[in-house]
């Protein structure tokens, strides 16, 4: 076997929206980094919907941005049209989505991948790992070739031993068009590792120029669009709209007079696939009261006449797809550009990493993205980001960056994946989430910037912006504060609608009474209309909501004591008395951190959490007296 | 389990003896006590463990009770945290008083072996005396929940499963609409919310009323003394009483032929019961006396069937057995000190002998009954009244929660607000039965909706 000669710090394998991210961040952090794919065309494709965002995905792009990642500026850049979710409701919820230019997308993140001075993008298809003792060492690919690494970031999306189903007919390929990638998962179980199952699918795309947009009703984007990015001024992107179809009965006793012919429904597919994502054969099976159902038919590009209708992954045969689609409003004449399919793919299982997302077995080496269970681009690129972020410190031996469930969904979702056993493809999902109310889109600059700048990913300019927004807030909380209302000034008093004002009011009492607006008194002091539209937003959600707030703090504060009390890692335990069988396996399995963490895992009681609290405060306190 | 906040808990059984003590353990205890605790002598400096006398006050300057209070300081003490004792008069009603005031000023009821364990945590017990306590805190939640079976004959437990049962509805509809806002969802499911909690909370305030009343926490456990007249059934009586007696409260409204006695035996409240003595007769009068007393035996604990050893069996002995004979029931064969006569060989209950007299066999007699009743009560001895006073404190909670819900309802609040006191109302009532995980909520969202992006 010949070796590449040049020694990485890092190499990550797949140049997803993990394995971006991933490589990025190691190489901004500088480290020697080599981002290994099997398609250098296929850089950072998006393979379902062409979109980025939505309630919770939102959320984690914002954070991923605060961070230092790539994915807010590269949807801010390519996005070709743009929605604010629930802009009536509570600002944690509020999240922005758009639709991506697919092949622009693609190609501006393999031109910010190709710029980045310590990052090399190689094509080649990984076909094993190399490890000394309990050490990852490198990366062999297909033609023999070595690569030599510290540290090793496995973003394989749905390739390893991808298996293509298009109704009863299936094929290895990792997506539509491309080969699966084998011998890599082989190499995971030889290390030590479960590897497991699951399945996903993906719509037919349209051609649009088959679409009779004079029947279907459109759905605009927002008329300013809001960008992702703390660092984004403005969108220029030149925007498009969606369009809305239904199916209806015809469409639907199509798709059950041929439930035989479904991979899905035939048995043909092991893996498990996602509740939230269901196939359009199974929606029919399983709400037979439904007589209709709704897509929204969404560009994939300015450039390209690829439709791509939302909600109908289908594993039926594509004579099947075409048919049912031609009983839709507007598709009556539809031609099918790619047919809709399902593939199933090998992950490993997530309980076997630690919160770094590092694996226990294996020293250097990390896994984020599909590999893990997940789906979804943003939960991708979160763990791609934090993977690694973590390989970095690793080569740099400057510890390593856990993000708590109480500071992002980043923190939630990787906690949720190493705690819980996976059973379909993870999505983050606001209510996963104990603290929804702290983890808002608006305030994510707040929880990330700092931690960003600290392991050297924040530059410069965005610091500097972070820090007079920060300044802006402070200045306008102390205004609000410090300046009354008094019934002096008649004017003001009856403009609110303050009736009787006995004593004076502070502008901050003012502003939380629910009709106030932080817009409506900044029109009437000069001093507020110096601060930024963030900063006013951020002074009016941190005042207007400050209960809420507190007693989400309160709860934080709580769930800590246990988060202090680590659990080390060496930790035997058959060696703790009074532990069930049953709670013993969990426990080692996950090989939780912390108390709060064990108490998290299914199956552990409270009782066993008293226990294992109690050993180890014993054992703590014996090494302290032995020393 | 939080080891910094300020815990408090009754640390005298309920119900037992003349004065109970209320312990407080933790950072703001001295705090705690200077707050209600109004001593006879003005200005005094609180020194660590010394007593001081005084009255307890409530916040609005109330009297609650004459006290006896000691200060504790860290770390000299059981839990190595500053500790307060409370000694006052040994009435439940006091006692819940004082816990009462002290939750609204902000200490936590301390849960089941939570004194132990921060004497652990302390560094104060080795491991295997806190292994010891942590078994129990794990038995304690089961026998808790066996408490709160048996409390409301099960009525609690499945009131809280159908109150969290209807709330997980609504949560699973409210999660529905947050986390999907472009899917096509129930509107109409929306404004059965406002429905199902104004009904749950309907709901919750009758259950406080009846937990309010005290009833249940009155109640200890209740012996018969049956037996024909002159078994000895008011000799043993006096002799129980004259030796346990602790609280003696004659009942008024009891007929004449039922005179009821509360002593503590072996550790267990007991409400000791003389009947009439049961035989048949064609006076109306005394056969609504017995009558009243079968009706009792049916309720009773325990039955103590007296029958005199030093005579023959006869009928009414017979009738009086038949009535116990499904009951609990010891039978108790009197005056052991005169000539063996009767011959109980029929009695298939267990089968005690004793004589007032020389006092023989009485030890063995309260010590089977201690057993008996132990069975049941032995976790109801320390908790009988935390796990109601948690099951209310908890309830309370709820109630808050789902009435925030309301009022963000009716202020038009998002959604999320309301998830938020949902979420939090059903942690509450999850301390009571169990908890819901964002999994299940999860679930019911993917098996109820149609939800794909």
């Amino acid at each position: 076997m010949s070796s590449y000669g040049k020694k990485y710090d890092v190499i990550v394998v797949g140049a997803g929206h993990a394995g971006c991210e991933a490589a990025l961040a190691t190489a901004r952090m500088g480290c020697l980094t080599l981002l290994l794919t099997m398609g250098l065309d296929t850089v950072a494709q998006m393979s379902c919907n062409p979109s980025i965002g939505g309630l919770a995905k939102g959320h984690l792009v914002s954070e991923i941005d605060a961070l230092g990642g790539e994915m807010g500026l590269n949807i801010d850049a390519t996005g070709i049209q743009f929605r604010r979710l629930n802009t009536k409701k509570g600002p944690a919820v509020r999240a922005g989505r758009a639709q991506a230019d697919r092949m622009a997308y693609s190609a501006r993140m393999k031109s910010i991948v190709e710029k980045e001075p310590l990052l090399d993008l190689k094509q080649g298809m990984v076909v094993d790992l190399l490890s000394e003792a309990d050490r990852i060492t490198g990366v062999r690919i297909r033609e023999g070739l070595k690569f030599e690494s510290r540290t090793v970031v496995l973003t394989t999306g749905t390739f390893m031993r991808g298996l293509i189903h298009v109704g009863l007919n299936n094929y290895s390929g990792g997506r539509a068009g491309e080969p699966s990638s084998e011998g890599l998962s082989e190499s995971l179980r030889r290390l030590g590792l479960n590897v497991g199952r699951l399945k996903t699918g993906t719509p037919a795309r349209l051609s649009s120029r088959s679409i009779d947009y004079s029947k279907l009703e459109s759905q605009p984007g927002d008329a300013v669009p809001k960008p992702f990015s703390f660092m984004t001024d403005k969108i220029t992107c030149e925007q498009v709209n969606c369009y809305i179809s239904y199916t209806n009965e015809e469409t639907h006793q199509i798709i059950r007079d041929n439930l035989d012919k479904s991979a899905l429904f035939s048995g043909n597919i092991e893996g498990i696939g996602p509740r939230y994502c269901p196939s359009i054969e199974d929606k029919v099976v399983r709400f037979p009261d439904r007589n209709s159902h709704q897509t929204f038919i969404e560009p994939e590009g300015r450039m390209s006449s690829e439709m791509y209708p939302s909600g109908m992954s289908t594993s039926l045969p594509p004579d099947v797809q075409l048919k049912y689609f031609r009983t839709m409003i507007g598709l009556e004449k539809v031609e099918l550009m790619r047919p809709g399919y399902a593939i199933e793919y090998d992950f490993v299982e997530p309980t076997q990493l630690k919160m770094t997302l590092e694996t226990r077995n294996v020293n250097g080496l990390y896994h984020a993205g599909q590999i893990n269970g997940t789906s979804g681009y943003e939960e991708a690129a979160a763990q791609g980001l934090l993977a690694g972020i973590n390989a970095a410190l690793r080569c740099k031996e400057k510890g390593e960056l856990i993000v708590g469930r109480d500071q992002g969904y980043i923190g939630v979702m990787i906690d949720d994946l190493v705690t819980q056993s996976t059973t379909e493809p993870y999505r983050m999902f606001t209510s996963r989430s104990e603290y929804r109310l702290l983890l808002r889109e608006d305030n994510a600059d707040q929880r990330f910037t700092e931690l960003g700048r600290s392991i050297g990913l924040v530059e410069d300019d965005r610091w500097e912006l972070y820090q007079e927004k920060q300044e802006q807030v402070a200045k306008g909380e102390r205004f609000l504060r410090e300046n009354m209302i008094t019934s002096a000034n008649k004017e003001l008093v009856e403009k609110f609608g303050l009736g009787q004002l006995k004593s004076g009011l502070d502008l901050e009492s003012l502003l939380r009474r629910p009709e106030m607006t932080i817009e409506k008194i900044a029109a009437e002091h000069a001093d507020l209309q110096t601060l930024s539209p963030a900063a006013l937003e951020q002074l009016e959600i941190a005042i207007k909501y400050s209960g809420y707030i507190e007693r989400q703090l309160e709860m934080v504060e709580r769930s800590k004591e246990y988060e202090k009390i680590k659990i080390p890692e060496d930790i035997d335990y058959a060696d703790v008395d009074s532990l069930s069988t049953e709670v013993r396996e969990y426990l080692d399995k996950v090989r939780p951190v912390n108390l709060a963490h064990a108490g998290r895992i299914q199956g552990v009681t409270p009782a066993a959490v008293a226990i294992l609290n109690v050993y180890l405060r014993k054992k703590y306190h014996a090494k302290n007296s032995a020393r | 389990m939080n080891l910094s906040d300020t815990i408090i808990a009754p640390a005298t059984a309920v119900g037992e003896g003349g004065i109970a003590v209320v312990r407080i353990s933790g950072p703001r205890a001295l705090d705690s006590l200077k707050k209600y605790f109004r001593p006879t002598t003005h200005n005094i400096k609180f020194s660590s463990q010394r007593l001081y006398h005084g009255t307890l006050v409530d916040q609005d300057e109330q009297h609650i009770d004459e006290i006896m209070a000691v200060y504790m300081s860290a770390p000299h003490t059981y839990t190595c945290d500053d500790v307060v004792e409370i000694h006052c008069h040994g009435s439940q009603q006091v006692v819940k008083s004082i816990l009462n005031l002290y939750f609204d000023y902000g200490l936590r009821l301390a849960d089941a072996g939570e004194f132990t364990y921060r004497a652990f945590a302390n560094g104060r017990l080795d491991l295997s005396q806190a292994e010891a306590v942590a078994r129990l805190i794990h038995a304690k939640t089961d026998s808790s929940r066996k408490l709160a079976l048996s409390q409301v004959e099960g009525q609690l437990s499945r009131c809280i499963d159908d109150f969290t049962e209807r709330l997980r509805k609504i949560q699973i509809l409210v999660e529905a609409w947050i986390d999907f806002p472009e899917e096509e969802l129930p509107r109409e499911d929306l404004e059965h919310i406002e429905r199902t909690v104004s009904s749950v909370i309907e709901e919750i305030n009758t259950l406080i009323d009846t937990f309010n009343s005290g009833k249940v926490l009155a109640d200890g456990a209740s012996i018969l003394l049956v037996g024909r007249p002159n078994a000895g059934k008011s000799s043993l009586l006096n002799k129980l009483l004259g030796e346990e007696r602790a609280i003696v409260t004659d009942i008024p409204g009891t007929t004449r032929d039922l005179l009821e006695e509360g002593i503590t035996l072996a550790g267990v409240p007991v409400r000791l019961v003389d009947t009439a003595g049961l035989r048949q007769s064609d006076d109306p009068v005394e056969m609504e006396g017995v009558k009243r007393a079968i009706d009792k035996i049916g309720h009773a604990d325990l039955v103590l069937l007296l029958i005199d050893g030093s005579k023959e069996v006869d009928d009414q002995d017979i009738y009086s057995y038949r009535s116990c004979e499904t009951a609990p029931t010891f039978v108790v064969e009197t005056k052991s000190d005169l000539e063996k006569i009767a011959d109980l060989s029929f009695v298939t209950h267990p089968l005690y002998s004793i004589s007032i007299k020389t006092g023989e066999g009485l030890d063995e007699l309260k010590e089977a009954i201690g057993e008996y009743l132990l069975g049941d009560y032995i976790a109801a001895n320390e908790s009988v009244m935390l796990s109601e006073q948690r099951h209310y404190d908890s309830l309370v909670s709820t109630l808050k929660n789902l009435q925030n819900v309301l009022i963000a309802l009716c202020e038009g609040q998002s959604l999320e607000f309301i998830a938020f006191d949902i979420r939090d109302s059903l942690q509450y009532l999850g301390q009571i039965s169990g908890e819901t995980t964002t999994d299940s909520v999860l679930s019911g969202i993917f098996s109820q909706f149609c939800i794909g992006k």
